[in-house]
């Protein structure tokens, strides 16, 4: 079997006594598009939390070729791993250039303005406002700028949190066709969601959880006709 | 001769110190939460061990300028590696210990290094050599020193460099986002605990030079010469905000110079009931106003859950 992009094994987290997370395997090839689904509590957010080592797991995680369950966090996004948390996690009190210049803080090539450049024109209304302070953005705009944030540390794979909790309608439909983009340019996406419609539209492949542990898994075409997943996350 | 003026002279000189001070314990707070009672200690040891370090090229026939300048940056080493330390040591291991243990653990540290200081420096006060150009300069019915003016030069270039950094460059734009959200951070790659040992670093660095700028001011320094020099700082620190770092420089300067007035004017106020060796209440007075009024200081945000 030729090495997948993220290869996970039995991955397991605990909230002091109690586990969050109970035996999770994964995989995701390179240019894929996953989605992770599931219920209030089900243990998503703390899933990629683990996956991008901020919080201690047992279990193996292995991302292109290499075992990371050891490395601390900060050394992950060198290697192209990157998480857009929940709840978009920007630093308000650092302007929209100064944030977007923090994900690109472990580079030190010559390509950061260009790549600035790209993300502004992806992200129009962050170009409008690159003084302003994060704190003042709207909840929409402060999911285009984390998203930007993450991209402008040139991630290969992209762990995305709920892009979409909170916002507007409209304002989900702009989100999503942000990550499109972000997709069609060759980045490999973990999409976690609780609008699980959306979430299987966008990806090719999915994973349902149900406290702690994956349940299904299989084609986004093949979990939106399924019987419990329709029942369950689809309201049909 | 002035006295109005002549104070505000001195309170600014002060001030100056204090505000360099203030700037230690507000970095920590700012990134960690966390109240170094220790820095006053820190200040102290700068203060002591420049003087040694002067003392020991005092009769080299070096220039005292360069003397001064030498002592300076031994002594800034000599805080910067104490600075790091104890952060390793004494706070590292308690980073999500409950938020007593730390300031306890501080307190400890306090104690240590002035029992170390009495130890290596003794129990007695040090004559500090005046070795900057001795000049003094008339001004509207007041005067000011030479030491006075490199004071508040020097303190006032410092707090602009330091300004720089933090506003200014990818170093303090890492601080400022570790400060806010270090798990973040942390996914833009920045190591938390680099951050957080270069703060300590920096501060430890101010230290030292408010402890050789204070002793110079004064021509005096002993091993306790931390205490109420760190307090008064630390004052400073929630008179402007802990954990702003302009409102570190500003109540630095407004302590000062009221402190400098009060003691001017206490003895008018009082009837000569009181005399100017009472300007330690002055501050003191001042912390208590601010924490019933305005805990937040004067230009800082929530301060009274976390401290
Ligand atoms: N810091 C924490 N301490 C203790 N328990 C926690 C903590 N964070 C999450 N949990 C628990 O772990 C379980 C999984 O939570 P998690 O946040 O991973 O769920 P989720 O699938 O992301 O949910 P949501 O869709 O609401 O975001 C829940 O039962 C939650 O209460
Ligand atoms: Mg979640």
């Amino acid at each position: 079997m030729a090495a997948s992009l993220l290869d996970v094994l039995n991955l397991e987290v605990h909230y002091g006594g109690i586990a969050a997370v109970k035996g999770v395997s994964l995989a995701i090839e390179p240019g894929e598009m996953v989605c992770l689904i599931g219920a209030n509590g089900a243990g998503k957010t703390t899933t990629l939390k683990a996956l991008a080592r901020m919080l201690p797991a047992q279990g193996e995680i292995h991302y292109r070729g290499e075992r990371i369950d050891a490395l601390p966090s900060h050394a992950l996004i060198g290697r192209g791993l990157a998480l857009v948390p929940e709840g978009r996690g920007v630093f308000s009190r650092l302007t929209i250039a100064e944030n977007l210049a923090m994900g690109a803080y472990h580079r030190r090539d010559g390509e950061i303005a260009a790549d600035l450049d790209r993300i502004h024109g992806l992200l129009p209304r962050l170009r409008e406002r690159t003084s302003q302070l994060a704190g003042t953005l709207s909840g929409g705009e402060q999911q285009m700028l984390a998203i930007g944030r993450a991209l402008m540390g040139r991630p290969k794979l992209l762990l995305l949190d709920e892009p979409s909790m909170g916002l507007a309608p409209l304002m989900v439909q702009k989100v999503f066709e942000v990550i499109r983009a972000v997709a069609a340019q060759g980045v490999t996406i973990l999409l976690v969601e609780q609008n699980a419609r959306l979430a299987l539209e966008v990806c090719q492949r999915g994973y349902v959880m149900e406290s702690g542990r994956i349940t299904l898994a299989d084609s986004s075409k093949a979990l939106a006709a399924d019987a419990r997943v329709r029942a369950a996350y689809l309201g049909a | 001769m002035d006295i109005f003026l002549q104070q505000l002279i001195n309170g600014l000189t002060l001030g100056s110190i204090y505000a360099l001070v203030a700037l230690g314990y507000t970095m920590v707070y700012g990134i960690l939460g966390l109240i170094n009672f220790a820095h006053g200690e820190v200040v102290m040891i700068g203060a002591l061990s420049s003087l040694t370090f002067v003392r020991l090229l005092e009769n080299s026939g070096l220039p005292g300028t360069l003397v001064l300048l030498i002592g300076l940056l031994l002594a800034a080493l000599v805080c910067m590696t104490l600075g790091f330390a104890i952060e390793r040591v004494a706070y590292r291991p308690l980073r999500s210990a409950p938020r007593l243990a730390p300031l306890i653990t501080a307190i400890g540290v306090s104690i240590v290094l002035q029992q170390l200081a009495m130890l290596i420096w003794g129990r007695g006060y040090h004559s500090v050599p005046a070795l900057l150009p001795a000049g003094r300069h008339e001004f509207l019915g007041a005067s000011f020193t030479n030491v006075q003016v490199v004071i508040v030069v020097v303190a006032a270039l410092t707090m602009v460099g330091l300004t720089l950094l933090v506003n200014r460059t990818r170093l303090g734009r890492a601080m400022r986002a570790t400060a806010e959200n270090p798990a973040i951070a942390g996914l833009m790659g920045v190591d938390a605990d680099r951050i957080i040992s270069l703060t300590f670093v920096i501060g430890s660095a101010l230290a030292a030079l408010a402890g050789v700028l204070v002793s110079a001011n004064y021509g005096i320094a002993h091993y306790h010469m931390g205490f109420i020099l760190g307090l008064k700082a630390f004052t400073a620190a929630v008179l402007g905000g802990i954990g702003n770092l302009a409102g570190a420089m500003v109540g630095g300067v407004l302590l000062g110079v009221i402190e400098a007035l009060g003691a001017g004017y206490i003895g008018d106020l009082t009837g000569g009931v009181l005399g100017s060796h009472y300007q330690d209440v002055f501050a003191f007075f001042v912390l208590i106003v601010v924490l019933v009024f305005r805990p937040s200081g004067l230009m800082g945000e929530k301060v009274a859950e976390r401290a």
